[in-house]
């Protein structure tokens, strides 16, 4: 009899993977302007630090809140006191507005239909502890958002399908490769209970099509006791067109919410947060949305295990609730966010690199299959070895996002300064030069005056590289 | 029927199986509360909440405390500047400094006899996720934990209903005053055995809710050599540590083990929480204290489904390791607590009423058991409505606590000002003393004439499994739920 858990023993949490062993690497070196500029530079972490002087200076002007006091009054006692599992009333209703407003307004939610919890990852695997049992399976479009391996598997003993996804079309959802998914579920012997999306897309950086969205409803409506779980996480992030759709404006449009007589809008679910839009992944705020009472109500007990701390629901009720602010802070989120895409994208040209066209999102899927030795998995992991170890930049390798082709990484770059970014991309651009020299190298017939030719270009190029990262 | 059978399809077994247990008595009582609840201004006929435990008695102490520290929160002009990181941190270790001021905070809690690592401390959703976040690194699904009853009514749910993981419920009753006892303990781990159920630990509350009281030095060595020849885990709840009325008379674990040699470490794990000791529910402070590397590693990858909110560990993290502030705190809580206790029991005795003799909690274990008409869970029940429906006293009945034995009642008495206290207490007495005054067709067995006569009572078995979605932490009159 084993002393622990199964869960504890076995690697299920998935926190071995690449993923997080760049951070591992980040943290013995970090990056730091002055004290230590050779370091590595944290390109794998999707945190939005572009706009936190836009709450600084909302919190300059509102100093009530800080001070527990409503009208005047104090109201410590009743926030110290308030573990409600259905939350902060005026927070819900604060938030559904904020994700109304995030929708441009096209689509309506009602407070009642969210649960919130500690986080996006505890509303993911709480959604995942309600709709499969132990075996079932959910159907996830790779690449995906590496952490889902333990939000949606690890205690929940549900399994993840994968919806093959490939660069043949921008990595868009086909029918195709749908249907191939569910039949592997089956062959598996797998009783899948829905597919579940990020929209915007982890790591894709890309919203949604409506051909997409529309393909998935589809996909679950003729099939019984299926559900579609949305993670819009990120949908406060589009900076580009085309506009954000929701697969709640998709329900809408085609008739297919509670109001109708269809049951599809009883399946299908939205998962938000705070922490990519809003840049507050430290006050762990998440939530469901669902239409389906049964649902919420079993999710709403679940929340126990995490609920959001009423002082952060608190303050956050009177920020959102300020819509003056929040209508400006999207629009001007939204236009550092697309700024700074355009520097990185312009970056990653320079070093002759291309990446998806992306309209959302904190990062980049960049495309450097050019850069591999060979088109497997092994040269990408050498080749991402080379980027934490030489090039000091800490990128995801697709396949920790389970992508199915090598050479595909992601990028961040909403979690640092302009001048990092920018050194970033010039340590990117001399790797890639001094690759392609070495490669050009490599096709020449080695020879003594060669051997002197190679050593003087070496020089030059690694000359050239130190001057930059003064 | 077809449609039926779709729709049990539909959500998972977990999300239809009632497992979590919201549907006990323990809170239909709070229906009643909802409906009619007492203010002394505007509805002072009003039902009186006394099966909430909280602890309302310092809050003026915290707030004193925030006021004279702006700088511990990030939205006042003081501590602004510490907005952007602590907004950003979402590292499960947790805020270095925060694990820091709750090491210490326990420490002194336990008078000092203890010094915890702060690199051992983990993070979750309060004490309900560290229990759940414990039970799924400690048990596999269908294993078993023994708990000693009466035990705290959301256990069933946070320990086994998504873990699905199985109580073993160690039965104690007033004949030693509840005391755990190793036979006891012996006999549950034998059947349990016989009837091929894993058993991979056993859970004690300690100081214990419902009775309030603490376990003493050999019954914790012997719960330790009971575990360790067995190599099974202890888990040790100790979320209402600082609620000793005197803190010297609190033995924890830690204390225990520090000098058991031959003890495992590794099976010895606590849980902790500030909802009880500091009256903070609403911030969600839950913690798991382990031995074990393995669980601690583990735990913390674990603990990233219920992290505390870094605005909350910042403002904590200065609190708690304001030495001042804590021993000032820690001790006057306890004699405010230590007050009140004996304010309520006093005021019980003069009618009569006995409370199992307590030393700390939020709460007496009221003995009804003389009220009863009959000494049977059916008669807990009715007098339990009685109580709620006449006296207008929303308590707790036994039987919610998986407590086997009839007529105990669990009654707390830290979520009221003084004037509540006394407006209940005289209820009680005049309850009492009118109950004592109808002609009874006999005495019973200890001759006193508190037999309560139903005749004009009818069993309404309804109430009792009509599902709520109250929250067991419902809080519809809180002015921060009123519509604005």
């Amino acid at each position: 009899m084993g002393l622990l858990s199964r869960k504890v023993t076995c690697n299920s949490h998935g926190q071995d993977s690449s993923y997080f062993l760049g951070w591992q690497e980040y943290e013995k070196n970090p990056y730091d302007e002055f004290l230590n500029p050779k370091g590595i530079i944290q390109m794998g972490l999707a945190e939005n630090q572009l706009s936190f002087d836009l709450l600084e200076s909302w919190l300059a002007k509102n100093p009530g809140v800080s001070a527990f006091e409503k009208d005047g009054k104090s109201i410590f006692r009743e926030l110290a006191l308030f573990q409600d599992y259905h939350g902060l009333p005026v927070f819900k209703k604060a938030l559904v507005d904020f994700m109304a407003e995030i929708r441009g307004n096209k689509v309506a939610f009602d407070p009642s239909g969210i649960v919130l919890f500690a986080g996006s990852t505890s509303a993911n695997e709480a959604l995942m502890f309600c709709l499969a049992d132990q075996g079932d399976a959910f159907l996830l479009p790779t690449p995906y958002y590496p952490g889902f391996d333990r939000d949606l598997k690890w205690r929940t003993g549900a399994e993840i399908v994968p919806i093959q996804c490939t660069s043949s079309n921008n990595f868009q959802i086909t029918e195709s490769a749908l249907q191939r998914a569910y039949e592997d579920a089956q062959k598996r012997n797998l009783t899948v209970k829905g597919v579940l999306v990020t929209n915007p897309s982890n790591p894709l950086g890309t919203s949604m099509s409506r051909n997409e969205l529309n393909l998935l409803v589809d996909f679950i409506s003729d099939k019984a006791d299926m559900h579609l779980i949305s993670d819009e996480i990120y949908s406060g992030t589009v900076f580009d067109s085309p506009a954000f759709v929701s697969v709640a404006e998709i329900l809408k449009d085609r008739n297919l919410t509670k109001d109708s007589e269809s049951d599809v809008g009883n399946r299908v679910h939205v998962v938000y947060s705070l922490s990519k839009d809003l840049g507050l992944p430290g006050f762990r705020v998440g939530a469901i949305y669902s239409e389906n009472d049964t649902v919420v109500a079993a999710a709403t007990k679940m929340s126990s295990f995490g609920l959001v701390s009423s002082q952060t629901q608190y303050l956050l009720s009177a920020m959102l609730g300020d819509k003056k602010f929040t209508r400006n802070y999207i629009s001007e989120n939204q236009q550092r966010l697309k700024r700074r895409q355009k520097m990185l994208v312009s970056g990653l040209q320079k070093a002759g690199i291309s990446c998806l066209k992306s309209n959302a999102g904190l990062f980049c899927w960049v495309d450097m299959r050019h850069l591999l030795q060979s088109s497997t998995f092994e040269a990408e992991m050498e080749l991402w070895k080379k980027m934490v170890y030489d090039v000091r930049l800490n990128i995801s390798p697709g396949s920790s996002c389970h992508c199915t082709e090598p050479g595909w990484f992601r990028l961040c770059f909403a979690n640092m300064s302009e001048d990092t970014l920018d050194l970033a991309m010039k340590r990117l651009k001399a790797f890639v030069a001094e690759s392609t020299g070495s490669r050009s190298r490599r096709s020449i017939h080695s020879s003594g005056k060669r051997k002197s030719l190679t050593k003087w270009v070496f020089r030059l190029s690694s000359r050239d590289r130190e001057q930059e990262d003064r | 029927m077809g449609l039926e059978i779709e729709s049990n399809h539909l959500l998972s077994n977990i999300a239809v199986n009632g497992k979590h247990g919201e549907n006990s008595a323990y809170f239909d009582g709070w229906k009643a509360y909802e409906r009619d609840p007492f203010h002394p201004k505007n509805n002072p006929q009003g039902v009186i909440q006394m099966g909430l435990a909280e602890n309302q008695l310092c809050f003026d102490l915290i707030e004193e405390w925030i006021r004279n520290h702006p700088e511990a929160s990030i939205c006042t002009p003081e501590g602004l500047r510490h907005f952007r990181d602590v907004a950003i941190f979402q590292d499960y270790h947790g805020l270095p400094k925060f694990r820091k001021g709750v090491a210490n905070f326990m420490s002194k809690a336990r008078g000092g006899k203890v010094k915890f690592d702060e690199d051992r401390i983990l993070m979750s959703g309060g004490a309900t996720g560290a229990n759940e976040l414990v039970m799924f690194c400690l048990a596999d699904p269908g294993d078993a934990f023994l708990i000693p009853a009466p035990y705290y009514p959301a256990f069933p749910r946070d320990l086994c209903w998504r873990t699905r993981a199985q109580i073993i419920p160690v039965h104690c009753d007033s004949s030693n005053n509840f005391k755990i006892t190793r036979a006891a303990l012996e006999a549950a781990y034998v059947k349990a055995q016989e009837d091929k159920v894993n058993v991979k630990g056993l859970l004690i509350t300690n100081p214990s809710n419902p009775l309030g009281t603490t376990l003493d030095r050999e019954t914790l060595k012997s719960v330790v050599q009971f575990i360790n020849e067995n190599n099974i885990h202890l888990v040790c709840d100790e979320i209402y540590a600082a609620t000793v009325f005197n803190s010297s008379s609190f033995v924890s674990i830690s204390e225990i083990i520090q000098d058991m040699e031959f003890c495992n470490k590794d099976l010895i794990h606590i849980v902790y929480s500030l909802s009880k000791d500091m009256g903070l529910p609403g911030f969600r402070v839950g913690i798991v204290y382990s031995n074990s590397d393995k669980v601690v590693n583990n735990g913390r990858k674990m603990s990233s489904f219920g992290l505390v909110s870094s605005q909350t560990q910042h403002m904590l993290a200065e609190m708690l390791s304001d030495d001042d502030f804590v021993e000032k705190y820690l001790a006057e809580s306890s004699r405010r607590l230590a007050q009140r206790h004996s304010v309520f029991t006093k005021g019980l005795e003069k009618v009569g009423i006995a409370c199992l003799p307590s030393n700390a909690g939020l709460f007496c274990w009221m003995n009804l058991r003389s009220m009863l008409k009959e000494q049977t869970l059916e008669g807990e029940m009715m007098l339990w409505r009685m109580i709620v429906d006449d006296v207008k006293l929303n308590v707790s009945p036994g039987s919610s606590f998986n407590c086997l034995e009839p007529g105990w009642f669990r009654v707390c008495f830290a979520n009221m000002d003084e004037e509540t206290v006394d407006v209940a207490v005289k209820r009680i007495q005049d309850f009492v003393g009118k109950e004592t005054k109808k002609p009874v067709k006999g005495k019973n067995d200890q001759g006193l004439n508190l037999r309560v006569s139903f005749s004009s009572r009818r069993f309404d078995e309804t109430v009792l499994s009509s599902p709520q979605m109250i929250s067991p932490h419902s809080s519809a009159h809180s002015p921060l739920v009123k519509a604005t």
